[in-house]
C-alpha cells in the first residue's frame, strides 16, 4: 500500500509529467486558454490514461512477452491507445452527450497525447505490476490535469495583462510555464519515507 | 505525374525551414524539443531521427495517398509511422547505443510528434512523391535547426560547453537552471520571441518599400 501511495505522490508532483518530464506538452500550450476546456481535457486524459494502463500492461504480459515481440511495444500500444479513444468516444457520444459535445475536438486529439503512450511505455520499463500500472497511469493523469488548470489559471490573467510585442502569443505562455516549472522543482527536494 | 518546378521546390524549402518552422512558427512537436535539447549531441541526434521518420513516413504516404479509403487515415498514417519509428529505434540501439541510452523514451514517442502527422495529413497526402520527401526533408531541417539553436544556448549557458569542449576554460560557474526543466522553457520562449521581433522588424521594412 504505502508502495502504491509513493508510486502516485511521484507521479504526480515529484516527477510531474508535464513540467518535469516534458510529456504532453502539446495539449499542456494548445487547450490551456480557459480553464473550463482543461478541466474537461484533463479528466478525459486520466480515464484514458488510467485504462489504456490496464489494457497496455495485459497485451504486454500475455501476448508480446510470451511469443518474444518486445520490438512491436510501440506499434501495438498506439494501436490499442487509438482503438481505447474510439470506444471511450462512442461511449461518451451515445451515453453522455453532454460531456462529449463540450470536449469535442480534444477528445480525438488524445490519441497523439504523448502522456499516454509515455505511461504505458514507462509503465514497462519501471517493470510495474498490474496495480502498480494502473495506479501509475491514474496518477500521471491527476499530475497532468492540475499543470494544465494551473497554466490555464495563469493565462486567464496575462489575457489582461500589458506584454512586450515580441512575447506576445506563445513565448508569453513559456516563460509563464517555465515559472510553474521552477515552482514544481521545489517538490524534488521531497524524500519519501517508504 | 505533375513535375514540379524549382519555384515551388524553393517555397518548400523556405517554409519548412523558415516561415512554418515547425518548433518556433507552428509549435509542433514541442515535447521533445523541450525534453531532448540539454545538449547539442542530443538535439541533433533527435533531430536526424526526427528527419528520417518524416521523410520517410511522406514518401509512403504520399504513395499510398489514392489506395487508403478516407475514414480510416489517421489509423493508417499511425501505423506507418510507429513501423517507421521503431527501425528507428532498432537502428539507434545497434549502431549508436549511447545516443540511444540518453535520449531513451523520446525515439519512441516519436510517433505521437505531432509534426509528422501534421506533414502525413496536411502535405503528403495530396501532394506527389518527390515534392512530399523534399517537404519532409526541409521539415526535418528545420527542427534539426530550431533544436540545435535551442541545445547550443542550453549547453553553453547551463554547461559552460559545445559540443562536449569546455569553452569558457574553467572559470565559468554554469548556471545550471537553464539545463534543469524550467531553462527549456524559458530558452524557448527566449527564441521565439527573438524570431517574432526580427521578423516583426523585416516586414516593416518591406512594408516601408
Amino acid at each position: 500500500m504505502l508502495n502504491l501511495i509513493s508510486i502516485a505522490i511521484g507521479a504526480i508532483l515529484i516527477e510531474n509529467f508535464v513540467l518535469v518530464k516534458f510529456l504532453g506538452i502539446c495539449p499542456f500550450l494548445g487547450v490551456s486558454k480557459q480553464t473550463e476546456t482543461s478541466v474537461g481535457m484533463g479528466l478525459a486524459v486520466i480515464f484514458t490514461m488510467t485504462v489504456a494502463s490496464a489494457a497496455t500492461y495485459a497485451a504486454n504480459t500475455f501476448i508480446l512477452v510470451p511469443f518474444g515481440l518486445e520490438y512491436l511495444q510501440t506499434i501495438v500500444f498506439i494501436l490499442i491507445i487509438a482503438a481505447l479513444v474510439q470506444l471511450i468516444e462512442m461511449f461518451l457520444q451515445k451515453k453522455i452527450p453532454s460531456l462529449y459535445s463540450s470536449l469535442g475536438i480534444y477528445l480525438p486529439l488524445i490519441t497523439t497525447n504523448c502522456t499516454v503512450l509515455g505511461v504505458a511505455l514507462l509503465n514497462v520499463s519501471k517493470s510495474y505490476n498490474f496495480v502498480e500500472s494502473v495506479v501509475y497511469g491514474f496518477s500521471a493523469g491527476v499530475g497532468f490535469l492540475i499543470a494544465l488548470v494551473l497554466l490555464s489559471l495563469i493565462r486567464e490573467r496575462i489575457s489582461f495583462a500589458d506584454i512586450p510585442k515580441p512575447f506576445t502569443g506563445a513565448p508569453i505562455v513559456l516563460v509563464a510555464a517555465g515559472l510553474l516549472c521552477m515552482a514544481f522543482m521545489g517538490f524534488q527536494g521531497l524524500s519519501l519515507p517508504f | 505525374m505533375k513535375k514540379i518546378n524549382k519555384q515551388e521546390m524553393k517555397k518548400i524549402f523556405l517554409d519548412g525551414i523558415v516561415y512554418k518552422n515547425p518548433i518556433i512558427v507552428q509549435l509542433l512537436g514541442m515535447c521533445s524539443a523541450l525534453a531532448v535539447s540539454t545538449s547539442v549531441i542530443n538535439g541533433l541526434g533527435m533531430g536526424a531521427s526526427v528527419t528520417a521518420v518524416l521523410v520517410f513516413s511522406n514518401v509512403i504516404i504520399s504513395l499510398l495517398r489514392n489506395v487508403i479509403p478516407n475514414q480510416i487515415r489517421i489509423a493508417s498514417y499511425i501505423v506507418v509511422i510507429a513501423g517507421l519509428v521503431t527501425v528507428v529505434d532498432m537502428v539507434l540501439k545497434a549502431y549508436i547505443p549511447s545516443l540511444s541510452a540518453s535520449l531513451g523514451l523520446f525515439i519512441p514517442l516519436i510517433v505521437v510528434n505531432c509534426i509528422i502527422l501534421a506533414r502525413a495529413e496536411s502535405f503528403a497526402s495530396k501532394n506527389p512523391v518527390l515534392a512530399s520527401a523534399a517537404d519532409g526533408l526541409a521539415m526535418g531541417i528545420g527542427y534539426t535547426a530550431a533544436m540545435v539553436v535551442v541545445s547550443a544556448i542550453r549547453e553553453i549557458i547551463g554547461n559552460g560547453t559545445i559540443l562536449g569542449f569546455d569553452i569558457f576554460g574553467g572559470n565559468y560557474s554554469p548556471a545550471l537552471l537553464i539545463i534543469l526543466p524550467p531553462g527549456g522553457f524559458l530558452v524557448l520562449g527566449g527564441v521565439i520571441a527573438l524570431f517574432q521581433y526580427v521578423r516583426s522588424k523585416t516586414e516593416k521594412k518591406e512594408g516601408e518599400k
